[in-house]
């Protein structure tokens, strides 16, 4: 069978399971959820040493007719963009099942209904990365956003409906106009060769398109991922949305959903509408620039922690699209192993920042203080975590965002510029709380905090022996990623410029 | 003078006269039978001859033919595939409308008379509702089916007059109600006048009543087009206000909430179909040459009809007039299939219309159990909690919602996507734009009544939810499973309407 089919059915499996175990049995359920998760993790893990990395192509393809009156099926492939996302979603997913072991009992609904959701949640992250089909991608892209709702609007905290609306507003505004423009591909191929969703032929379509037309569309899918991949000004949701939810969902949504945005703008908007995304970089790259500087400052200025994490985003999330957008091989490696990165550090910041909340029962930064003497084994994993979302050599980011600067300096020295000082901002906004929480004399009732017991203790060192090892040997990944994107370049004609030499000759 | 028999093929016409006898039966049980067996006679003669209509259907299915009845009425795929959801929406409001909770114990008591509470002491029941029901059904598959403007006025007339009637029925708010009817029979009645006024224009433009004679007379042009043009507009008025479309809507949110609720679903779902089905013939077969005529003033309507309806929804506070809103939208969309004039328009049409009519009459099917001491409970915010008190209910209408805003994996989405992919197609990129966007506008009031239902706390004034009738669960049943089906794995259907959909001239 299909090794990606299988990871789909896998959690749907595991779903079905949940639903017959009674809710009273927690302990069973969260054993489950946790074994299918590992199950699926072992699974992704199997594939990513039988992928070819030497193969551009799409692998493990699966194609099945769904509904052939429109030329739709159910398709799915990998290349090696995809797989590292979907390596990232299902290392991930044990790990948010662990960490948030007693996350579900906030919740309105009981515990069961919290991991079917993260299950069914599951299945549609490695179906959106694993489609080839633009409307098996859409589908999932749009249905998404439900399980997500219901689980921050279910097990959050504070204004969680108001936090949860708010998100399905955005998200569902974005889903609608992409609508438009999946119509508009459709009825296209449709003149052109006959109806078809297949990402390979209709990125051919683009040679029948008046730019107009190219434009139109390329807006539709664009702002749906720009809301997705939060950039600025579409970002307003997701502060509210990351504070609201409970850690766990925090990490799925900032860490994998979000990255369906800056995936959905390689796959998607660079491959179908390459003249298009020409047109747009300048726009897009200042919004990006825009978006890291902003969100740094954002993240300087807040008081609570979670928002803070979320604002971070708001800036890495700009890098992302900028090396997207300077269109070099160097860029778009830097973007996707970015990506991974990413995942992977806010997940270690929002999950240490979960357990210091929970003991705390505050998010605000100033309750916090001195932990690095109660709670040393807390301290310092939010510690690393942090320097690793300052890009700290290394530590993995610090990789990813040399690449995007260096990629992105080729072709746009200015965006470059400004976007460094990203970095020196980031190093503000991440030194300000580790020394406000972690330092200093310990603020008045937490002198009795108690530090991570050994399940939080096996959650985060595998997180941070990611992040470790891959700031010193990040090759894995970048053998898999690097033939990948420079495909994606090739096949639409992007070139990278070429060196310009030293001026003194 | 001769009287020459009129030669008629009983067996295309059986679907029909089934229906009609069954109805006839009706009556002579009211009139003979006793008091005591009436109902449940009533309710077996009623599904006896649904379904035996329904088998009749099924055995001429492949039939076509220009002359049905002289030259009155044609049966072709088109007819089948509307006269079969007809049937299957009717089967599924005959179990609600078998509920007697929500009807008057007797329709001719003044409200608050003596007589009216004797009625209600001795338990008295407004059986010849199923009789009222079965003459709707068949002046509804006839409707679609007519080929000549005089048949057409005689359905017309057949479907309404048990409607105003079935409108008027409510035992609760019984005042409200027969203003429902009163209001519904008055606008029906005018706009009837103004269908019967377009009936003459066109015979005195073309000299023919019959659709085939129309269009011969709009292909060859000989006419006086100011006729044509009067003929064209006013028979629209009538059929537009049979679906609701704006500026022909004002009966609607009144009646929905006024009738009986059992009777608001079957009405929404299957008038709909019915008038739909009879405007799809009329101008694709009658005045598809003439579209330059009417296009334009039909692409403002169906704007007009898409975002009011939209826009207004959102300020209603009454579970009953918030669906009638969001079926004028709904009209909108549907008039975008009317404006495609193509094939795959058509199909779309019937797509939707079949998937939408299952999914109204589930979702009012809900809508009846949600009661308090004095019945239904129509105002929204008392149904906050309902999650909470009844899971099961509440997802169920949630499903519903989301298949109403079009999410992805219900058959609403596969509906949408298809009426728009077609309207776009035929080059109506404002149907399609400003369809994208009332969707959008349409999301955010479903969503707060799922918000209502989750994400908020019951509120303690006595409103529950009963437990429903065998039969009552059974139409939510099978529509919640057909909506999902339709949604999941729609290519039987589609490739079903679309061997099937052709019109006969």
């Amino acid at each position: 069978m299909n090794a990606l089919t299988t990871m789909m059915l896998l959690p749907i499996l595991g779903t079905l399971l949940l639903a017959v175990i009674p809710s009273d049995q927690v302990l069973r359920i969260k054993q489950a959820a946790l074994a299918t998760t590992l199950l699926v993790a072992v699974s992704g893990v199997l594939a990513w040493f039988n992928f070819d990395s030497a193969n551009t192509s799409f692998q493990f393809v699966q194609s099945v007719k769904w509904i052939p009156s429109f030329g739709i099926n159910y398709a799915v492939g990998v290349d090696g963009l995809s797989l590292v996302l979907i390596l990232m979603s299902v290392l991930l997913a044990p790990i948010v099942v662990l960490a948030g072991w007693n996350e579900s009992e906030g919740g309105r609904w009981s515990a069961k209904v919290f991991y079917m959701l993260i299950l069914v949640l599951e299945t549609m992250m490695i179906g959106v990365f694993a489609a080839t089909d633009v409307f098996l991608f859409y589908v999932i892209f749009e249905a998404m956003l439900i399980p997500i709702y219901f689980l921050i609007g279910g097990y959050g905290s504070g204004d969680r409906a108001g936090a949860a609306v708010k998100f399905l507003l955005y998200g569902l505004f974005g889903g609608l106009l992409m609508l438009a423009a999946v119509i508009g591909l459709f009825v296209l191929s449709g003149a052109h060769g006959g109806p078809t969703f297949d990402i390979t032929k209709l990125s051919e379509l683009h040679n029948y398109m008046s730019p107009t037309t190219q434009n139109l569309l390329f807006l539709g899918f664009f702002i749906a991922f720009a809301i997705k991949a939060p950039l600025w000004p579409l970002h307003t949701w997701l502060p509210d949305a990351a504070s609201a939810a409970s850690p766990g969902t925090s990490v799925l949504l900032l860490g994998v959903l979000d990255k369906v945005g800056t995936f959905g703008m390689i796959r998607f908007c660079l491959t179908l509408f390459p003249d298009a995304s020409k047109t747009f970089t300048p726009l897009i790259i200042t919004l990006a620039v825009i978006s890291i500087i902003y969100g740094a400052f954002l993240a300087i200025g807040a008081t609570d922690i979670k928002r803070l994490i979320a604002y971070t985003s708001i800036s890495h999330f700009g890098f992302i699209t900028m090396g997207i957008f300077a269109m070099t091989t160097q860029g778009h490696s830097g973007a996707t192993l970015y990506m991974f990165n990413h995942g992977f550090s806010t997940a270690a910041l929002f999950i240490v920042a979960g357990w210091m909340t929970a003991r705390r029962g505050s998010s605000t930064i100033a309750d916090f203080g001195g932990l690095q003497r109660v709670t040393p084994v807390m301290a310092w994993s939010f510690f690393i975590a942090g320097m690793s979302s300052l890009a700290l050599p290394g530590l993995s980011s610090f990789v990813s965002e040399f690449l995007v600067l260096v990629g992105t300096f080729t072709r746009y020295p200015v965006a470059a510029i400004i976007a460094t000082f990203g970095i020196v901002l980031a190093a503000l906004y991440i030194l300000i709380p580790v020394q406000k929480a972690l330092h200093g004399p310990t603020t008045p009732g937490n002198e009795n905090l108690p530090d991570l017991n050994l399940r939080e203790k096996i959650v985060i060192a595998p997180v941070m022996a990611i992040i470790i090892a891959l700031g010193f040997y990040p090759s894995p990944l970048l053998n898999v990623i690097n033939p990948a994107s420079a495909h994606v370049l090739e096949v639409q004609g992007f070139t990278d410029p070429t060196p310009t030499e030293g001026a003194g000759k | 003078m001769e009287f020459i028999a009129p030669s008629l093929n009983y067996a295309q016409l059986a679907p029909i006269l089934i229906v009609l006898a069954g109805a006839l039966a009706g009556v002579l049980i009211e009139a003979f039978a006793p008091r005591a067996s009436r109902y449940s006679s009533q309710l077996f003669v009623s599904l006896f001859s649904l379904v035996a209509s329904f088998a009749a259907l099924v055995q001429v299915r492949t039939q076509t033919s220009v002359d049905a009845a002289m030259g009155s009425v044609a049966f072709d795929g088109v007819g089948v595939l509307l006269q079969g959801s007809i049937l299957i929406i009717a089967v599924l409001s005959i179990f609600l409308i078998a509920d007697q909770e929500s009807f008057t114990a007797l329709a001719a008591s003044v409200p608050g008379s003596e007589e009216e509470r004797d009625a209600v002491q001795s338990d008295l029941r407004v059986t010849e509702v199923f009789p009222l029901t079965l003459f709707a059904v068949a002046g509804m598959l006839l409707f679609p089916v007519a080929t000549d403007l005089i048949t057409l006025f005689v359905a017309l007339e057949v479907l309404s007059l048990p409607l105003y009637l079935m409108a008027g029925l409510s035992r609760r708010r019984r005042l409200a109600s027969q203003e429902a009817a009163l209001k519904y029979f008055l606008l029906g009645a005018f706009s009837s006048a103004f269908f019967l006024l377009g009936i003459a224009y066109l015979f005195g433009y073309s000299g023919s009543i019959t659709l085939a004679g129309i269009q011969a007379s709009v292909i060859g042009g000989a006419g006086n087009d100011v006729f044509l043009l009067l003929g064209i507009a006013f028979i629209s008025i009538g059929l537009l206000f049979k679906v609701g479309a704006v500026p022909f809507h004002a009966w609607s949110p009144d009646v929905y909430q006024g009738a009986p609720t059992a009777i608001t679903g079957f009405m929404a779902a299957a008038t709909k179909v019915a008038a739909f089905g009879a405007i799809l013939r009329i101008f694709y077969v009658a005045i598809a040459n003439a579209e330059w005529q009417w296009k334009p003033a039909m692409v403002v309507i169906a704007i007009i009809t898409m975002v009011f309806g939209s826009v207004v929804a959102i300020a209603q506070r009454d579970v009953k007039r918030m669906l009638a809103y969001s079926s004028i939208a709904h009209a909108g969309f549907l008039l975008a299939g009317v404006i495609a004039l193509s094939k795959t328009g058509l199909e779309a049409s019937i797509f939707y219309l079949f998937a939408y009519g299952v999914a109204t009459v589930g979702a009012f099917g809900i809508v009846t159990l949600v009661r308090d001491a004095s019945g239904e409970v129509g105002d929204l915010n008392r149904w906050s909690g309902l999650g909470k008190r009844s899971p099961l209910l509440a997802s169920a209408f949630a499903f519903f919602l989301l298949a109403f805003a079009g999410i992805p994996l219900t058959s609403g989405f596969i509906g949408k996507f298809s009426i728009f992919s077609a309207a776009y197609e035929s080059g109506s990129t404002s149907i399609l734009i400003a369809g994208v966007l009332s969707s959008a506008i349409a999301a955010f009031f479903y969503i707060r009544v799922i918000v209502l239902m989750f994400f908020k706390d019951p509120i303690e004034d006595g409103t529950s939810v009963v437990i429903p009738s065998a039969l009552t669960t059974m139409t939510i049943t099978v529509s919640s499973v057909l909506t999902l089906i339709l949604g999941i794995y729609p290519a039987p259907l589609i490739d079903f309407i679309a061997t099937t959909a052709t019109f006969i001239r």
